[in-house]
């Protein structure tokens, strides 16, 4: 038997903790539960590469000992997808947030749903901009206060895992801070999914978004997750009226389908040509 | 291997700047179709998989610069190309691959412009916008080839440049070298050297992905071969984590810096003609410059002692050769197809008692010899 790694085992020693991350923030749960499912998978530190983009969630690679790329606002799939493409050996992880994955990012989530490229996208959802200081996202339910939307929002909220299904997506798992077991699971599951893969993880923010909408505490906010959590197949029964506020957990869709980069490289295969230049073709 | 035959094509500028890719060690293509750059996206999306590399058409240019950069972290020699609009979008990433080193080459196959300007007809004006267009300091490595040849041969040498500084090289094409067909020899005879990109010479426990080397260059392995880093887009100390102490974001910024102005001689290329007794001199690049060197063979006929300054790389500018030579003039005449770009470079390094024209044509034509030789003698009245 290999020898049992901790979690301190996969942080970064030279780098200054703490984090970033306001005191009852919940992307440090969802940082212990990808490290947890990375060493129960048996996964090498050398194998892995965490992509991110901009905002609270997109710091957390940076704290980690894997191959970590911090990229531009939005855009982390679309540098994701040029590494797995690159070199499909690599696990390649995406860390992203609400406003990162669905706003600036969404086209990306799309396409990469579309291409089913075996990417593992975790996406943190807290309902609102965390970094910049609590702006309106795209998830903020209706009629929910933000410093952008002072008079309660009015935009519908999106619905990641309709969106991804939609675009072709082949795994969608939801979960939340307080489900900390099932979201090691999940992850565990996303990752060894060949094709690409979403856990959206419903998650905590009591500095700004529970400031605001009347529920400061963190741990009010782990109740409520708690409270509102339905299992998929619970959901099922359950009418639309019934549903309303709830967050429908479970692993929402697991299906096969051709991985893009399978694809391609069998594509190249079939030629079969040395990549020497041996003048124009 | 196998004996390489030089043989001769007619080819376009964009097929030409292909070949220059694929003799380089191109391996991996993003981008997204814009006129007139698309028949480079074209072939190398028939060529990249016969010979084991990948060609992948993203949804936007801001995700075909993106994928040409995470493959390039990967390992690959990544390019993309584009045109005026999908180098807007881009530049934000350019920005990012500046600051975290990371080699990539972009061709920008200039249109007229602002905004969506004129898609199939020439213009030179993204000079500025290459040279300015992000965000923050910022000393870019800009090619401007002007013929079919040039286009192969430059694309090589952006090829070298990238992997050697880590950084992103730049390529403007305008429309008409981009379209032009012309007699290029392919592989080119003598060959040129190719270059790819440094390992570190330490084992992982002594590395430092960013150290501060004089040279500035710091080479980093590709993902996946035992040296754990991040990489980051926020100013970041020698170890890639991000910083806010003063000391390490100045030290940062000036190894940026150094990297590329230490070697600015090196790096920046010009071609001279006429110009050993020269008293007049016209300045200008791409496809504008072949213009002018007809104008000043004719002019020579003429008996008029006038020469030819071609900037290769427009940035870094070829500051020491312009500065002797501006010196010995006249007059000065900047020739361009925009409203007057390159002439601010021209006039900083001519002395002020060297008067600088500006010879400008933007409506979407190129401009003939005979616009030239007449704005020559309007200037001299």
């Amino acid at each position: 038997m290999t020898e049992q790694k901790t979690v301190h085992d996969y942080l970064r020693q030279k780098k200054k903790f703490p984090t970033v991350w306001c005191p009852g923030c919940g992307i440090g749960t969802v940082m212990n539960a990808l490290i947890r499912a990375i060493s129960s998978l048996g996964l090498e530190k050398d194998e892995i590469v965490l992509v991110s983009g901009i905002g609270c969630s997109s710091r957390m690679p940076v704290y980690l000992d894997f191959n970590t790329l911090h990229t531009t606002h939005g855009r982390a799939i679309a540098f994701a997808t040029g590494i797995k493409l690159f070199n499909p050996k690599l696990k390649v992880i995406v860390i992203t947030g609400d406003g990162d994955g669905l706003a600036i990012g969404g086209n990306h989530i799309i396409h990469a749903s579309r291409r089913n490229i075996d990417i593992t996208t975790i996406l943190i959802n807290n309902y609102i901009y965390g970094m910049t200081g609590g702006q309106v996202s795209p998830t903020t339910p209706e009629g929910d206060y933000t410093y952008t939307s002072p008079y309660g929002n009015l935009e519908p909220q999106f619905d990641t895992f309709r969106l991804c299904d939609g675009a072709g997506a082949t795994f969608f798992a939801r979960t939340t801070t307080y489900h900390v077991v099932q979201m090691t699971t999940f992850i565990k599951k996303a990752i060894m999914h060949k094709g690409f893969s979403v856990v959206e993880v419903m998650s905590q923010c009591p500095t700004l978004y529970g400031r605001l909408n009347k529920c400061p505490g963190p741990v009010d906010q782990l109740k409520m997750f708690k409270e509102f959590a339905v299992p998929f197949a619970k959901a099922e029964k359950m009418t639309k009226e019934e549903l309303k506020g709830k967050i429908i957990t479970g692993i929402l869709k697991e299906v096969e389908s051709p991985e893009y980069t399978e694809r391609y490289w069998r594509l190249v295969e079939t030629f079969k040509k040395g990549s020497e230049y041996e003048g124009k073709d | 291997m196998k004996e390489k035959k030089n043989k001769e094509y007619l080819l376009q500028g964009n097929e030409a700047c292909v070949e220059g890719a694929l003799y380089a060690g191109c391996n991996f293509f993003g981008g997204y179709p814009i006129t007139p750059s698309t028949e480079i996206a074209e072939l190398l999306a028939q060529k990249l998989p016969k010979r084991g590399g990948v060609f992948i058409q993203m949804e936007d240019e801001i995700a075909g610069l993106a994928v040409v950069l995470g493959a390039s972290v990967a390992g690959a020699k990544a390019m993309t190309a584009t045109s005026g609009p999908g180098f807007s979008l881009m530049q934000e990433h350019i920005g990012y691959a500046y600051m975290t080193e990371i080699p990539a080459v972009i061709v920008n196959v200039m249109r007229g412009g602002p905004s969506t300007g004129l898609p199939t007809l020439p213009s030179q004006s993204d000079f500025m916008q290459a040279r300015y267009g992000i965000h923050g300091d910022y000393y870019p490595i800009v090619l401007v080839p002007a013929s079919v040849p040039e286009s192969f041969s430059f694309t090589v040498r952006a090829f070298n440049l990238a992997e050697t500084f880590l950084t992103p090289v730049v390529i403007l094409l305008d429309e008409i070298i981009g379209h032009m067909r012309e007699k290029i020899v392919i592989p080119p005879d003598p060959p040129i050297e190719v270059v790819s990109r440094q390992m570190p010479k330490v084992p992982p426990e002594w590395f430092y992905p960013y150290e501060l080397t004089p040279s500035g260059i710091s080479p980093r392995p590709p993902f996946g071969r035992g040296y754990r880093y991040n990489i980051t887009g926020l100013t970041h100390d020698i170890s890639g984590y991000p910083t806010s102490v003063p000391k390490e974001i100045r030290e940062k910024l000036d190894k940026l810096k150094r990297k590329i102005m230490n070697k600015a001689d090196e790096i920046s290329r010009y071609d001279t003609e006429f110009t050993e007794d020269a008293r007049e001199l016209i300045v200008a690049v791409g496809s504008v410059s072949r213009v002018c060197r007809f104008v000043v063979r004719e002019l020579r006929k003429k008996r008029k002692k006038i020469g030819l300054f071609r900037p290769q790389t427009l940035w870094p500018f070829p500051e020491k050769p312009a500065r002797e030579l501006f010196r010995r003039m006249r007059r000065i005449f900047v020739v361009e197809l925009n409203q007057g770009q390159i002439i601010r470079e021209v006039e900083r390094f001519a002395k002020s008692s060297v008067p600088v024209f500006g010879i400008n044509k933007y409506d979407g034509e190129l401009i003939t010899p005979e616009e030239i030789i007449d704005a020559i003698r309007e200037a001299e009245k």
